[in-house]
C-alpha cells in the first residue's frame, strides 16, 4: 500500500537560512504522525511544502502516491489544513465561514450546509453559528478552523499546533474530537509543542530542531530509548548526593537545583537515596516525551 | 486563459470574486450610498456652483455646457476609484491583516487565481457604481442614448486596468500606509489633470503630453464620447491604450504578488 505522505530529503532555504535540511518521513494511511520540535524548528515550513504553499529548494514530495509537482490541485482537494495563524474571514458568520470555504472546494451549497452544521455540532458550536468570528473566544476561533478544515471531508488532515493557546477544556474536547476522527480511519498529520498532546494522540512522530529530524519512533518507544522508564527527580541535591550517584554510576542531568536520573529502573536507587539521605527531595515518576524531548533538543530558550 | 506573459489561471478565480460578492452583499445598502448620492453631490456643485461662472466649454469644435463636459469624467473617477481602492487599500487588508489569501492557499485556489478573483472583484465594483450612476445621470437628462450605455462595457475595461494597478501598488507596498504614495502621485494628479475638469488643451503642449500616458486620460474620453455620443478619430487609440496598459499590468499584478507571498 502506497504511503499517504512520502517525503523525501526535503531541503528548504530562505536566502542563506536553513528551515529544513534533509527531512525524511512517510505517514500511512490511518496514522496519526506528529511532528515536534521548539519554535522554529521547521515544522510550519514543512507543513506548507507538503501543500504546496512553499516551493521545496529540494527534495520529492509525493501525497497519495501522486508527485505534487504535478497534481498539486487535485491533491489540495483531497487534504484539510489547519493554519497555524487562525486565518478565519472577519467579514462573514461562523456558519458564512464553512459556507465560503466549501465553494473553494466546488462543494454543492446543500452538501455543504449539512457538513457545516454537522461540523458546528461536532465542535460544539452550533449555538453560535450566526456570531461573527471576533465574538469567539480564542478556543472557539480554533475549533472552528479545525471545523473548517474537514469541510471537504479530506483523506489527510494537516493540523500545525491545533491547540496552542487553548484552555484545559478546549483543549481536551479538541483531542477527542481528533481522537474520534482517527478512529474513523482519518489520516492526520499533526504539529505541536505539547509532548501530552503528542504522546495521546500520535501513532509515530518525528522531534525536529534547527530543521534537522533528531528521531522518529512510537512515543512509547522513544521514551524507553532515550529517557528510561522511570525518573528520577532530586529537588535541591547537596554535593554529598551527586558524589552518591556518580560513584553508583548513575547518569543523571544536573539543573543545578535539581537532579534527573534517568534509568530503565530508579527503583532501588530511590529507596537507597531515601534511606541514606533522609532530607533529599526525591520524587520517583514515570518518564515522559517531555523528557525525551528536553533531552535531545536541550533546555535553552528558543526566541 | 492563455496569454503569453499570464501564469496559468483556471476558472476557479470565481470562487474568490464569489466570496467578496457574498461579504459585499451584506452591506450592499451601505455600499449604493456612495455612487447613488455622490452624482447628487456633483451636479449640485457644478450644475449650480459653477456653471454659472464658466459657462460653456468648447470641446472639440463645439460649445457644451460645463456639466455635460464634467458627468463623464465624474464617471471614468468613480470607475478608476472603485477599482484602485479595491485592490489597494481592501486587498491589502485581506491579505495582510486578515489573512485570507493564506487560508485559500489550503484550498484548490493557486495564487494566481486569488489574485485574479481579486481583479475581477475589483472591476466589478466599478462596473457596479458605474451602473447606479446612469440612472441618476439619466434622471437629470445628462446622458444621451443608447450610446451611455457603453460606459458599462467601458466600466469593465477601466476597472481590470484601475485594478490591476492597484494590485501592482499592493504588491509592492510595505505598509498600508505606503499606499499614499502612489494615491498622492499618481491617483490624484490623474483625477485632476486627465482632461477631467478642463480640455487638455489648457494645459501647456508638454503637459498634455505627459496626459496622454495617464490612463484616465482615454478612459475620460472614451466615457466622454459615450455620454455626448460625439465620435473621433482619437477614439480607438484610447481604447488600444487602455487594453494595451491592463495587459501589461494584470500580468505584472499577478507575478509581483506571487513573489511577495510564496516564500
Ligand atoms: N518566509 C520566511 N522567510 C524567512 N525565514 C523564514 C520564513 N518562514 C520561516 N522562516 C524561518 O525558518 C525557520 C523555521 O520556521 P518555522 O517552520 O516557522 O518553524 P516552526 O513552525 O517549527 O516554529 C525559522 O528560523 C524561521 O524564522
Ligand atoms: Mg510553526
Amino acid at each position: 500500500m502506497d504511503a499517504v505522505i512520502a517525503a523525501k530529503n526535503l531541503n528548504k532555504m530562505f536566502g542563506n537560512l536553513t528551515a529544513v535540511a534533509d527531512v525524511s518521513f512517510s505517514v500511512a494511511a490511518g496514522e496519526c504522525f506528529g511532528l515536534l520540535g521548539p519554535n522554529g524548528a521547521g515544522k510550519t515550513t514543512t507543513i506548507r511544502m507538503l501543500y504546496g504553499f512553499s516551493p521545496l529548494t529540494s527534495g520529492t514530495l509525493e501525497l497519495f502516491g501522486k508527485s505534487i509537482a504535478e497534481n498539486l490541485c487535485d491533491i489540495k482537494f483531497r487534504i484539510g489544513i489547519c493554519q497555524q495563524d487562525n486565518s478565519l474571514d472577519p467579514d462573514l458568520t461562523v456558519l458564512e465561514n464553512l459556507m465560503v470555504f466549501s465553494r473553494y472546494f466546488d462543494l454543492p451549497r446543500q452538501t455543504a450546509a449539512d457538513r457545516a452544521l454537522k461540523l458546528l455540532a461536532f465542535f460544539g458550536l452550533e449555538h453560535r453559528a450566526a456570531a461573527k468570528t471576533s465574538e469567539l473566544s480564542g478556543g472557539m476561533q480554533r475549533r472552528l478552523v479545525v471545523a473548517r478544515s474537514l469541510i471537504n471531508q479530506p483523506d489527510l488532515l494537516i493540523l500545525d499546533e491545533p491547540t496552542t493557546g487553548l484552555d484545559p477544556q478546549s483543549r481536551q474536547q479538541v483531542w477527542t474530537r481528533l481522537e474520534e476522527l482517527k478512529r474513523s480511519g482519518l489520516t492526520i498529520l499533526l504539529t505541536t509543542h505539547y509532548m501530552d498532546e503528542a504522546a495521546r494522540l500520535c501513532d509515530r512522530l518525528v522531534i525536529m530542531d534547527h530543521g534537522k529530524v533528531l528521531v522518529e519512533g512510537k512515543p512509547a518507544d522513544l521514551v524507553r530509548r532515550h529517557v528510561g522508564r522511570e525518573v528520577l527527580e532530586i529537588t535541591r541535591p547537596d554535593q554529598s548526593v551527586r558524589d552518591f550517584l556518580a560513584q553508583r554510576g548513575h547518569e543523571f542531568e544536573d539543573l543545578g537545583h535539581r537532579l534527573l536520573v534517568y534509568d530503565q529502573s530508579c527503583n532501588g536507587l530511590f529507596a537507597d537515596l531515601a534511606e541514606q539521605f533522609r532530607d533529599a527531595d526525591c520524587l520517583l515518576r514515570m518518564g515522559t516525551l517531555e523528557d525525551v524531548f528536553l533531552r535531545l533538543t536541550g533546555r535553552a530558550l528558543r526566541e | 486563459m492563455k496569454l503569453p506573459l499570464f501564469p496559468p489561471v483556471s476558472g476557479r478565480f470565481v470562487r474568490v470574486w464569489q466570496r467578496n460578492l457574498t461579504v459585499y452583499k451584506k452591506s450592499w445598502k451601505v455600499s449604493f450610498i456612495p455612487p447613488l448620492l455622490e452624482p447628487l453631490l456633483y451636479i449640485a456643485a457644478f450644475g449650480l456652483g459653477l456653471s454659472g461662472l464658466i459657462g460653456d466649454v468648447s470641446y472639440q469644435g463645439k460649445a457644451i455646457s460645463y456639466v455635460d463636459f464634467v458627468v463623464p469624467a465624474l464617471l471614468a473617477t468613480t470607475i478608476m476609484y472603485n477599482g484602485f481602492f479595491e485592490t489597494s487599500y481592501n486587498s491589502f487588508v485581506r491579505m495582510y491583516y486578515q489573512k485570507t489569501f493564506d487560508a485559500m492557499m489550503a484550498t484548490p485556489l493557486t495564487m494566481p487565481e486569488i489574485i485574479t478573483g481579486e481583479i475581477v472583484w475589483a472591476a466589478t465594483k466599478s462596473v457596479l457604481s458605474a451602473a447606479l450612476m446612469l440612472p441618476v445621470l439619466s434622471a437629470f437628462g445628462l446622458l444621451s442614448y443608447p450610446a451611455s450605455l457603453l460606459t458599462l462595457p467601458l466600466s469593465i475595461l477601466g476597472g481590470l486596468a484601475f485594478g490591476a494597478t492597484g494590485m501592482f501598488f499592493t504588491s509592492i507596498v510595505r505598509g498600508i500606509e505606503t499606499f499614499n504614495l502612489p494615491v498622492f502621485l499618481f491617483i490624484t494628479p490623474m483625477f485632476l489633470f486627465s482632461g477631467t475638469f478642463f480640455p487638455l488643451d489648457q494645459l501647456p503642449a508638454w503637459a498634455q503630453g505627459v496626459a496622454l500616458f495617464l490612463p484616465l486620460t482615454h478612459l475620460v474620453l472614451l466615457a466622454r464620447a459615450a455620454t455626448l455620443g460625439l465620435w473621433s478619430a482619437i477614439l480607438p487609440f484610447s481604447l488600444l491604450y487602455l487594453a494595451v496598459y491592463t495587459l501589461v499590468f494584470f500580468p505584472l499584478a499577478l507575478t509581483k504578488m506571487e513573489k511577495r507571498l510564496i516564500k
